[in-house]
């Protein structure tokens, strides 16, 4: 009796949880924004572009912000990034070329499922196909040349700040995206590491909070909106792979190499969690 | 000696007052750091010396050393400057490298 009673109680745990795993991205997407809303009623939906200065709590971190947000360092490599997109190819094209409307409000929309290659595109991997295309040196090695990386970090900074303040707009329509959608979000809520946190620990239940004293933990939502960053702590502009590598290796966890497929599906199903926001990107953030 | 570095300048004038922020990039090396792969210790390169001209008369001139951070912001206040006035920075490091910028003050 009581063996069957448990086997019930198995089934009506399956029973509840099975809806959830088979939720659509839609779905997702409104449950995962009104979880913060929930978390944080007093926060306006489009603050959450600014990262975790605009939780509550967090109101010191968000003065020494706007007081170097005065003057941000960031504009030294957004500058560096601007002739970088300029400057044209030897055969005289430049980089606003490959894009349409010459790459001006276009970031919203990035990263993209692409139908013709099955694959997630990145801003960072069109502008290497734009490269590529033109007969120049691509940015390779971008897990260990650092300044390859910066190089390129600025140079989609440059790319993001043309599309600053458009509202994010992921297309997700084909069933492949669904299927990346999946593979990010598995990785998202996927526990990893020797301390054994996912994603979502930080940045879902124990956003908002400090974590070791010193490290503020910053909302999900919104988080893509303002990359390519610079850190204080860095002193320099990078790419959100670069700050993916940091986050895995921050909790113990081995880090993907930079451009990998699951940072990209990553990317994506983030993205699209925070569709709707504007852009804010280059941004300063701690 | 010419520089790839960029210089730049904002002003702000409120009540009179005119708030001068510079922003170099600069490695500002102390000499003591080590290159992590030749294992040998990066020569120092710092900024010495940043002065301010107004219209071509020097207004405020500063000493740097090696405590000052990479890619520093140096700000200071202006009394009295008239709007439309030109203010210069020039500055020079240790290696001989110097930069100036100009800027109108609005």
């Amino acid at each position: 009796m009581k063996k069957i009673f448990l086997f019930m109680t198995v089934l009506g745990v399956f029973a509840a949880t099975s809806p959830v795993t088979i939720a659509d991205p839609a779905t997702d997407l409104k449950n995962f924004q009104a979880f913060f809303k929930k978390k944080f009623p007093t926060v306006p939906f489009d603050e959450y572009a600014n990262g975790f200065y605009a939780l509550p709590g967090m109101e010191t971190y968000r003065e020494q912000w706007l007081l170097y947000n005065e003057f941000p360092p960031l504009e030294l490599g957004l500058a560096i990034g601007k002739k970088i997109w300029e400057t044209p190819f030897k055969n005289g094209k430049a980089f606003a070329s490959c894009f349409p409307n010459g790459g001006k409000n276009i970031a919203q929309g990035y990263p993209y499922w692409d139908e013709a290659m099955q694959k997630v595109r990145t801003a960072e991997m069109d502008l290497n196909g734009c490269l590529k295309k033109n007969g120049e040196p691509e940015f390779t090695d971008l897990d260990k040349d650092q300044n390859t990386r910066i190089r390129l970090a600025e140079l989609t900074a440059y790319f993001y700040s043309l599309s600053k303040g458009q509202r994010v707009k992921i297309d997700i329509s084909s069933p492949g995206a669904v299927k990346a959608y999946e593979e990010g979000k598995k990785y998202w809520w996927q526990r990893r590491g020797q301390l054994n946190f996912a994603c979502a620990n930080c940045h879902m239940d124990l956003a908002g909070k400090n974590f070791g004293g010193n490290q503020p933990l910053s909302a999900a939502l919104g988080h893509t909106t303002a990359w390519p960053a610079q850190r204080l702590e860095w002193g320099r502009l990078e790419t959100i792979h670069f700050r993916y590598m940091t986050c895995n290796s921050q909790i113990r966890a081995k880090s993907q190499k930079h451009g990998s497929e699951i940072y990209n599906d990553l990317q994506f199903y983030e993205t699209y969690m925070s569709s709707g926001l504007p852009l804010t990107a280059p941004a300063m953030r701690n | 000696m010419a520089t790839d570095k960029q210089t730049k300048i904002r002003t702000k004038t409120q009540d009179g007052v005119t708030d001068v922020l510079v922003l170099v990039s600069h490695p500002m090396e102390t000499g003591l750091r080590v290159d992590p792969k030749t294992k040998e210790k990066v020569p120092p390169h710092f900024i010495q010396k940043m002065s301010f001209s107004l219209d071509g008369k020097e207004v405020a001139s500063t000493d740097l050393g090696t405590a000052v951070a990479k890619d520093p912001l140096i700000g200071i206040k202006l009394k009295g400057a008239k709007s439309g006035a030109k203010l210069k920075v020039t500055w020079s490091d240790n290696m001989g490298e110097s930069a100036s910028e100009e800027t109108t003050i609005s």
